[in-house]
């Protein structure tokens, strides 16, 4: 199967992966995290582990705790318990050592507005003992044409870029990206997708937070699906997709009124795996798109019910989450 | 890895860039000040200068009375009905009415002291014109004294209020601006000395200090021809201290807030009661004696009485020890405890 992104890149993740599980290199770990804001409790006992050189996804959805346990990690938030070790250092013992090492890009920084690109990242750059050079950053980040421009006359991507260049400029171990591509058009999103792919093909780490499940399909190598601030399920996106039991899905609803098959019935059709019943919308996972949907329609028509809705689609991190939530990652 | 400037520098510029290419804040540090003077200054210009405004009833005779009183060098004159004067008198566009006749009546309210005076005056003129002569003579004796005009008064004021005003927003609004854009976090998330980002606020309000400085005292100079009577470097070395007094304290002004609104409020609501009782347009002896002690401790009315001493009267930089010690305390303790209480996110 394909799933339609660059054909390239999946071999090469997968077998650094192999390599490094193997190693057992954690340089990011955390256990029964837990964080309450008054009656919420946004991180209900969170565990994950990030190894070096993977990226590591979070995806869920709004308010699912994704940032306030990207920023427990990054040592900005206290938790109210668990524990938290980065580089197998601690937050409060080893804060100056561990942020030389860390590039953090926060959800959202208005980053000052009346200086313009080359003085932000020289800036961040000498908060630094080691980094890069500005100009390096601004090619890796594709900003030499409006190095000079001021912060605020920069496009929504634009700035973007500005905020992961200063998160690049000391040349992290781990890179923290939160949302990067929130609000950005399909163009300046795999802009932002090709500066990642670079940074991790240096062997580096990226702990990436998305409700975007092509962004995290297409550039982690595991996700940890987060849900009311817990992991409801961690693997790679083929892991993940594929615990689906098919690489299709199909959706369709009836006209009001007719009584929908059983799920039984359904089940039991050629090439579908599993079958789940929302309201009026019937979702199926089938292997063989094109052995399953003929043998629904003959069913429908044996019942008598008349299609009102019927799509199809490959199987994506968006139908795993429906599978285990039954509501979408974005609430349209 | 490239050798980078030291983050303080850096930290530094970046303030005295943003600070330069805000033009708004350019415009309320440096021009508005200088037409803040500039206005005051001339309404309040020298008494001397000022003619009392008296008129005559219009009736039979009153227009040689109006013009012999006019051409008296103090005396404006003019000539009003019944109905125009009672509407004058009342807005005091005039001080007093003549009422021609035998004897001539002073129609005017008493309690004005410009009236009262109007009134001796325009006696004074009228048994002149109709042949007294003086018994003893007096001789004038103008005190010409330096720096007793309304607007050397002023300038030391403005000055004052302007270190006040450059160094609270200068430091605590920008903090709190930072803070509302998560900019304060970004940095908190980067290994950034805490202690170069506080003193890189100081360090560029010190760099802007001398230009205002330049700019009020020159502007005095040049409009008004208000002098220093003391060293120019004493009042630099006040201005200083009053710079660092007031930038701890918009520190603490803005070590919680978290909205660029509440900044607002909170600054203001720190600095206008200082804008009246500090003794910046107007002398705070205007106030009853049981508040002169409070008033006595306000930054700001230390600061200009420091300025005012140096500036006016002369005084050494040793002799308004006193009162910088009541400056340097309003931004030494409020620096520590915003050190102690400040929040980056
Ligand atoms: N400072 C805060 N005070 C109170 N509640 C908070 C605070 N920060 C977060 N929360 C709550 O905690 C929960 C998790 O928030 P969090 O920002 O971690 O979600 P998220 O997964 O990052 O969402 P999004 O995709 O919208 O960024 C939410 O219910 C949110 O309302
Ligand atoms: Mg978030």
């Amino acid at each position: 199967m394909d799933l339609g992104y660059n054909p390239m890149k999946l071999p090469v993740c997968s077998i650094r992966k192999e390599i490094l599980l193997n190693q057992d290199d954690v340089v990011i770990r955390c256990r029964g995290l837990v964080k309450r804001y008054g009656d919420v409790t946004a991180v209900d006992g969170l565990d994950l582990e990030v190894l070096r050189g993977e990226c590591f996804g979070l995806l869920g959805p709004n308010g699912a705790g994704k940032t306030t346990t990207t920023e427990i990690l990054e040592g900005l938030l206290p938790a109210d318990d668990g524990d938290v070790t980065v580089q197998g250092l601690r937050w409060g013992e080893s804060d100056a050592e561990l942020r030389q090492q860390l590039g953090i890009q926060l959800q959202e920084t208005l980053l000052p507005a009346k200086l313009t690109v080359t003085e932000v990242l020289r800036l961040f750059r000498s908060f630094y003992h080691n980094g890069h050079a500005v100009q390096e950053i601004l090619d890796t980040v594709e900003l030499n044409e409006k190095k000079d421009a001021w912060v605020s006359k920069l496009s929504g991507g634009q700035k973007q870029r500005l905020a992961i260049g200063c998160a690049l400029v000391s040349e992290p171990d781990i890179l923290f990206l939160d949302e990067p591509t929130t609000g950005l058009d399909p163009q300046a999103r795999r802009k932002v997708w090709e500066i990642v792919e670079k940074f991790k093909s240096g062997g580096k780490t990226v702990l990436l937070t998305t409700h975007y499940m092509e962004e995290a399909e297409r550039l982690s190598d595991r996700v940890a699906i987060v849900d009311h601030g817990k992991v409801i399920a961690l693997g790679s996106p083929r892991d993940l997709i594929g615990r689906l039991g098919g690489e299709d899905v199909v959706e369709f609803s009836v006209e009001k009124g007719v009584r929908l098959p059983d799920a039984g019935d359904l089940e039991s059709l050629t090439g579908v795996q599993s079958v789940l019943i929302q309201d009026e919308m019937v979702r199926l996972s089938v292997a063989k798109v094109h052995l399953a949907v003929p043998a629904l329609l003959e069913k429908l028509a044996e019942t008598g019910a008349q299609l009102s809705m019927l799509t199809t689609h490959h199987a994506t991190l968006e139908d795993v989450f429906v599978a285990l939530t039954g509501r979408h990652l974005r609430e349209a | 890895m490239k050798h980078s400037r030291h983050s303080l520098i850096e930290l530094t510029m970046a303030r005295l860039k943003e600070f330069w290419r805000e033009k708004e804040i350019v415009f309320w540090v440096f021009c508005f000040p200088v037409l803040l003077s500039v206005a005051l200054g001339l309404a309040f210009r020298g008494q001397s200068e000022v003619l009392i405004r008296v008129a005559v009833l219009d009736v039979e005779g009153a227009a040689e009375l109006a013009k012999s009183l006019d051409e008296h060098e103090s005396i404006d004159c003019f000539l009003l009905t019944e109905a125009e004067s009672v509407v004058q008198l009342r807005n005091g566009d005039v001080v007093m009415l003549v009422v021609p006749g035998n004897p001539h009546s002073y129609r005017y309210d008493p309690t004005r002291t410009e009236s009262s005076f109007a009134r001796l005056l325009v006696d004074d003129a009228l048994q002149r014109g109709a042949g007294r002569q003086d018994l003893l003579l007096g001789k004038d004796d103008y005190v010409e004294q330096v720096g007793s005009r309304y607007i050397d008064f002023l300038i030391p004021g403005l000055l004052g209020l302007n270190i006040m005003g450059s160094g609270m927003w200068g430091v605590g609004f920008a903090v709190v601006s930072m803070r509302a854009g998560k900019l304060l976090k970004r940095f908190l998330a980067s290994p950034m000395r805490k202690s170069d980002f506080l003193l890189s606020f100081l360090l560029s309000r010190l760099v802007f200090l001398l230009p205002e400085v330049i700019c009020i005292l020159g502007a005095g100079y040049l409009i008004f021809g208000v002098e220093i009577q003391g060293s120019i470097l004493s009042v630099l070395l006040v201005a200083l201290v009053g710079c660092i007094a007031f930038s701890g304290l918009g520190l603490l002004c803005g070590t919680r807030i978290k909205t660029v609104e509440g900044a607002q409020g909170m600054l203001n609501l720190v600095m206008l009661p200082m804008w009246i009782f500090s003794g910046v347009f107007f002398s705070t002896k205007n106030f009853p004696e049981f508040m002169q002690p409070v008033l006595k401790f306000l930054p700001l009315t230390a600061l200009n009485d420091a300025i005012r001493a140096i500036m006016l009267d002369g005084a050494s930089l040793a002799s308004t020890a006193g009162g910088l010690m009541i400056v340097v305390a309003w931004g030494v303790i409020p620096f520590f405890v915003a050190l102690k209480i400040f929040r980056w996110n």
